[in-house]
Formats: C-alpha cells, sequence, structure tokens
C-alpha cells in the first residue's frame, strides 16, 4: 500500500493528528472535559461548511470556529457548569447553521461527508503541511503547559494557593483542545473526533496509574489504531474512518477487561 | 518573629465583614487548634494567611512580610478538594504533581524532585500508599497524600482546613498524632481547623476560637470558658466538662458535634 502516494499522505496526516489527539485526550479526560472536546467539534462543523461556502479551506474554518468557541467556553467558565442545555442549543444551532451553509454550497455532497465523517485518504499535501504546522504549535504549547496543567488539574485549590492561575491555565489547555479538534476532524471527521480523542487516552488510563507512561502510551495507541485503521481500510475497502474508529473503540472495549490500577500495585518503585 | 501577626485586621468576603479589627500573633513551631462556629472566618482567616484574600483593613504579617500569593513558606490542605478519588493515577503522581507546579514546563521529575516527593511521603508514611491508584484508597489514605502534597517544599506553616471532613473518628486521632508529629519534628507551625475540639486537646498549644467578627487566643483553659464563647457566639454557651473531654453546650444541644460541618 506504500507504493500509493494518497496511502503515504495519509498514513503521514493520520499520524499527525494521531500524536496531537492522544497526548491532548489524556488530559481532557483527567480534566473532565470529553463532552467539550465534543461540543468544539459540533461548533467545528459550521466553521468548515461556512468556510467551504466562501471557497476557503474547511480546516481553516473548523480551526477559526473551534478556537472562538474555546474561547467563550474559556470566559464562560464555570457559568457553563450545569448549562447541558443551553450548551446543547448553541451545539444545535451551530449543527444547523451548518445544514444552511451546505445547502447554499450546492457544489457537492461529498465534501459534507468528508467534514462529517472525514476522508484522511483525500487529503492533499497542502493540508499535510498545515497539519504539521498545528501539530508542532500544539504539542509545543501543551508542553509548555503540562507542568501547570497538572498541577491545576489534580489539585486545583492548592495550585491556585501557589500562585497558579486556574482560568488561565483552562483557557490555554481549552485552545490548544481546539487545534486538537480541528486536526482530528481532518482524519475521522467531526461526528467521531471523540473516537480518536478520548478513546486512546481512555484505554491508556486503563493499562497504567502514571501519568508519564499514561501520555506515551495514550499517543502510542492513537498512532498503532489510526495506522491499524488505514490498514484496514487498505484491506478491505470499507471506509476509513469505520476502521480507525472500530480499532480504537475495540481496543478501550479490551482494556475493560482488565481492572485499573493493576500495573500500578505491580510494580511500585519508580 | 511572630510566624504570623494581626494588626488590627479586618477580612471580608463578599462584602461581608467576616474578622473585625482582629490582632493576634502566633509564634513559630505552635500548634494552633481553630475553631468556631460556620462563617465564622476560619477558612477566610487561612485564604487571607495565603494571600488569596487581601485584609480590607489592617496590616497581616507572615514571618514578618505580608502574604502573597505562591508564598512557600507555606503549605495548604484545601477544606475543598477536586475529586480525584475516582481517577486511577498513581497517588505518587498526584504528590509530584504539586511540585513546581507554577512554573511552566513540562513535569520531567527527575533526581531531586523524586527525592523530594519520597521525602514527604516517608514523613506521612505514605511511601506504600503512594504505589498504589488513588481510586483504590479510602478517604484517610488520600488525606495523607494531601498532607504529603502540603509539606513539598519544606513550608514553616502548615495551614490545614478542616482536616476532620470525611473522616472516620478512628482517623481523627490518627490525623492528630501525624500532624503533631510533624510539628515537633520539623519545627513547623501549624494551624488546624476543626468543629470538634476533643481530638486536638492534647494536640494543640493554644487555641484560637472564631466567633461574631472577633478571635479569642490562648490556652484552653483561658478561651474555652463559657464567659470568652458567649460572647464569640453572642449567646449564652457553657462549657461542660466529662472525663477530660469538653463539651461546648448551648441552649439547643452540643456545639462543637459533628452537626455543622461545611463552613465558609
Amino acid at each position: 500500500m506504500f507504493e500509493y502516494e494518497f496511502m503515504r499522505t495519509a498514513l503521514v496526516a493520520g499520524s499527525l493528528v494521531a500524536v496531537v489527539a492522544g497526548a491532548v485526550g489524556f488530559f481532557l479526560i483527567l480534566r473532565n472535559l470529553t463532552f467539550a472536546g465534543h461540543a468544539l467539534s459540533h461548533v467545528g462543523f459550521a466553521g468548515a461548511t461556512g468556510a467551504a461556502l466562501v471557497g476557503a479551506s474547511p480546516l481553516w474554518g473548523l480551526l477559526a470556529f473551534t478556537l472562538l468557541a474555546a474561547l467563550a467556553m474559556g470566559f464562560l467558565g464555570a457559568r457553563l457548569r450545569g448549562r447541558d442545555i443551553a450548551v446543547g442549543i448553541i451545539l444545535s444551532l451551530a449543527l444547523g447553521l451548518g445544514v444552511l451553509f451546505l445547502y447554499l454550497y450546492t457544489a457537492n455532497a461529498s465534501q459534507a461527508t468528508a467534514i462529517l465523517f472525514g476522508n484522511v485518504l483525500g487529503v492533499d499535501t497542502q493540508t499535510v503541511r498545515a497539519l504539521l504546522v498545528l501539530t508542532v504549535v500544539s504539542l509545543s504549547a501543551l508542553a509548555f503547559i503540562s507542568r501547570p496543567l497538572l498541577f491545576a488539574t489534580l489539585a486545583p485549590e492548592l495550585a491556585e494557593a501557589r500562585g497558579v492561575s486556574l482560568r488561565r491555565v483552562a483557557m490555554l489547555f481549552l485552545l490548544i483542545v481546539a487545534i486538537a479538534v480541528a486536526e482530528a476532524a481532518q482524519v475521522v471527521g467531526v461526528l467521531l473526533v471523540f473516537a480518536l480523542m478520548v478513546a486512546p487516552a481512555a484505554t491508556a488510563l486503563r493499562l497504567t496509574a502514571r501519568v508519564g507512561w499514561g501520555v506515551a502510551l495514550a499517543v502510542a495507541l492513537a498512532l498503532a489504531e489510526t495506522w491499524a485503521g488505514i490498514a484496514l481500510a487498505y484491506g478491505t475497502d470499507w471506509p476509513t474512518t469505520f476502521c480507525i474508529v472500530a480499532v480504537s473503540c475495540g481496543c478501550y472495549f479490551l482494556s475493560l477487561l482488565r481492572r485499573p490500577g493493576q500495573s500500578a500495585s505491580a510494580n511500585a518503585a519508580h | 518573629m511572630d510566624a504570623i501577626r494581626l494588626d488590627r485586621v479586618t477580612l471580608a468576603r463578599a462584602k461581608r465583614i467576616v474578622l473585625s479589627e482582629v490582632s493576634l500573633a502566633i509564634h513559630p513551631g505552635e500548634f494552633i487548634g481553630v475553631f468556631g462556629p460556620n462563617g465564622a472566618g476560619k477558612t477566610t482567616l487561612l485564604q487571607a494567611i495565603l494571600g488569596l484574600l487581601r485584609p480590607v483593613a489592617g496590616r497581616l504579617e507572615v514571618f514578618g512580610v505580608a502574604p502573597m500569593r505562591g508564598n512557600r513558606l507555606a503549605g495548604y490542605l484545601p477544606q475543598h478538594r477536586a475529586s480525584v478519588a475516582e481517577l486511577c493515577l498513581r497517588g505518587w503522581d498526584f504528590v509530584a504533581s504539586a511540585i513546581d507546579g507554577d512554573r511552566w514546563g513540562v513535569p520531567l521529575w527527575t533526581r531531586a524532585p523524586r527525592r523530594e516527593v519520597d521525602r514527604v511521603l516517608a514523613i506521612v508514611e505514605a511511601d506504600r500508599l503512594a504505589a498504589r491508584p488513588l481510586c483504590e484508597l479510602s478517604g484517610g489514605e488520600v488525606q495523607r497524600l494531601l498532607l504529603a502534597q502540603a509539606l513539598l517544599g519544606q513550608p514553616k506553616l502548615l495551614l490545614l482546613d478542616e482536616p476532620f471532613l470525611s473522616l472516620d473518628p478512628h482517623f481523627q486521632q490518627a490525623t492528630v498524632d501525624l500532624v503533631k508529629r510533624i510539628q515537633k519534628d520539623q519545627g513547623i507551625t501549624v494551624l488546624f481547623t476543626a468543629h470538634e475540639l476533643n481530638p486536638l486537646l492534647d494536640a494543640m498549644d493554644r487555641v484560637l476560637y472564631l466567633g461574631q467578627g472577633r478571635a479569642a487566643l490562648g490556652t484552653v483553659a483561658e478561651v474555652i470558658t463559657s464567659e470568652v464563647l458567649s460572647r464569640l457566639y453572642g449567646a449564652p454557651i457553657d462549657v461542660v466538662q466529662v472525663d477530660h473531654r469538653l463539651l461546648v453546650v448551648s441552649g439547643h444541644g452540643v456545639v462543637d458535634a459533628d452537626a455543622h460541618r461545611h463552613d465558609v
């Protein structure tokens, strides 16, 4: 399968996205924000279709909308808690707007399917270059904030007393999540971002109790699952998105067979 | 130099005066039990000492300087703790997350921070606990890790906000004994807020009782009296001694029992 350029491009694009999705997803779960990631991707749908309507690249439209939504979430912060109804209505509006933009942009229906369900085999080299930049930016930013992020996530009250601005950390992290969502949507589409961002990290958290190993394992699983999914799609001719999602969800279900925390008790030394 | 010095300090929360023109001095190495009815300002006082809340008036000094947020001289066990208990992260990693947590960058946990984490875990005798994931630990065990976290960076002052919350009575005495040992071994000044007086009777050097915007600081014999407490509660209070235990009784019943918990 490596003889085809679109396959090589797909593997590179998938890898760039998987690294970000795995690492960001790990903190997303620790912070109990998985549905914020889901919500961002829905808002991104309106951005992607809107961009297509005005002739811009859907990736940039998606990114603009997820970043804006992340800023809004960050500013509202704790006030959003328990506002499921308001958030749900905004999400419906975003998806509805996306449908309107698609209706106005009558060129072809495959564009809509690509945005909703992803099309990693159709990624062009220009997009790969954009993904590379986004991956470098988001991973550097995540590395930069990772220490206060972990502190603010696990011990927020103590972190605040030690001078960490919980608000600033939360905001920066949401912006990183916005980039990760926009990237992940290129591979599995806005509707299935959850599978790529949450499933590998959730699996990792069931296999190790260590933070360092957890991040590494989440990244490794996201990479392996993406590659396996693309290879499976190549072999079966089924949609790539289905194959990636099936593999990553399958791994998660397998990890459920194991009681969490076993490894931690087994090797106490560090 | 005093560990903590309040000079006519007034503290307010959401424009409500909690403590009014309070003056007192706490010496280095003292174990102070902090008591008072709900809303008397126990947590507010700790937050002011941490620099999270500025006095409306008066001068507050911690080891001779006005408190600043991020002061490394103070270790803190907060009352409201994030629900980390469901996370299956290793206790060791949880404690270590606080190391230099206020600095940007990647937590690499190289040799020096690792040694510091092991040091505080040894102090609270939680070396073995730390190898287990949080989701398998009891409330008392998680609290020992929180205490270890508060000891990171060798603070000279330990602010413990309601450590008895969600603890079985059996663990209460064990917690007090542990904190007392830390106070003695490390020469740390301790402020320990609680509703229950008796578990702390033997450990405390002095009592700080808050109420009605006022404060009384002194030995148990000086402060836990009908006269002082009646003034602080603004209602008649009796103190009854039963088998070396003190019962603080108002017209409505025993005051320092577990009845009221969540404090401001």
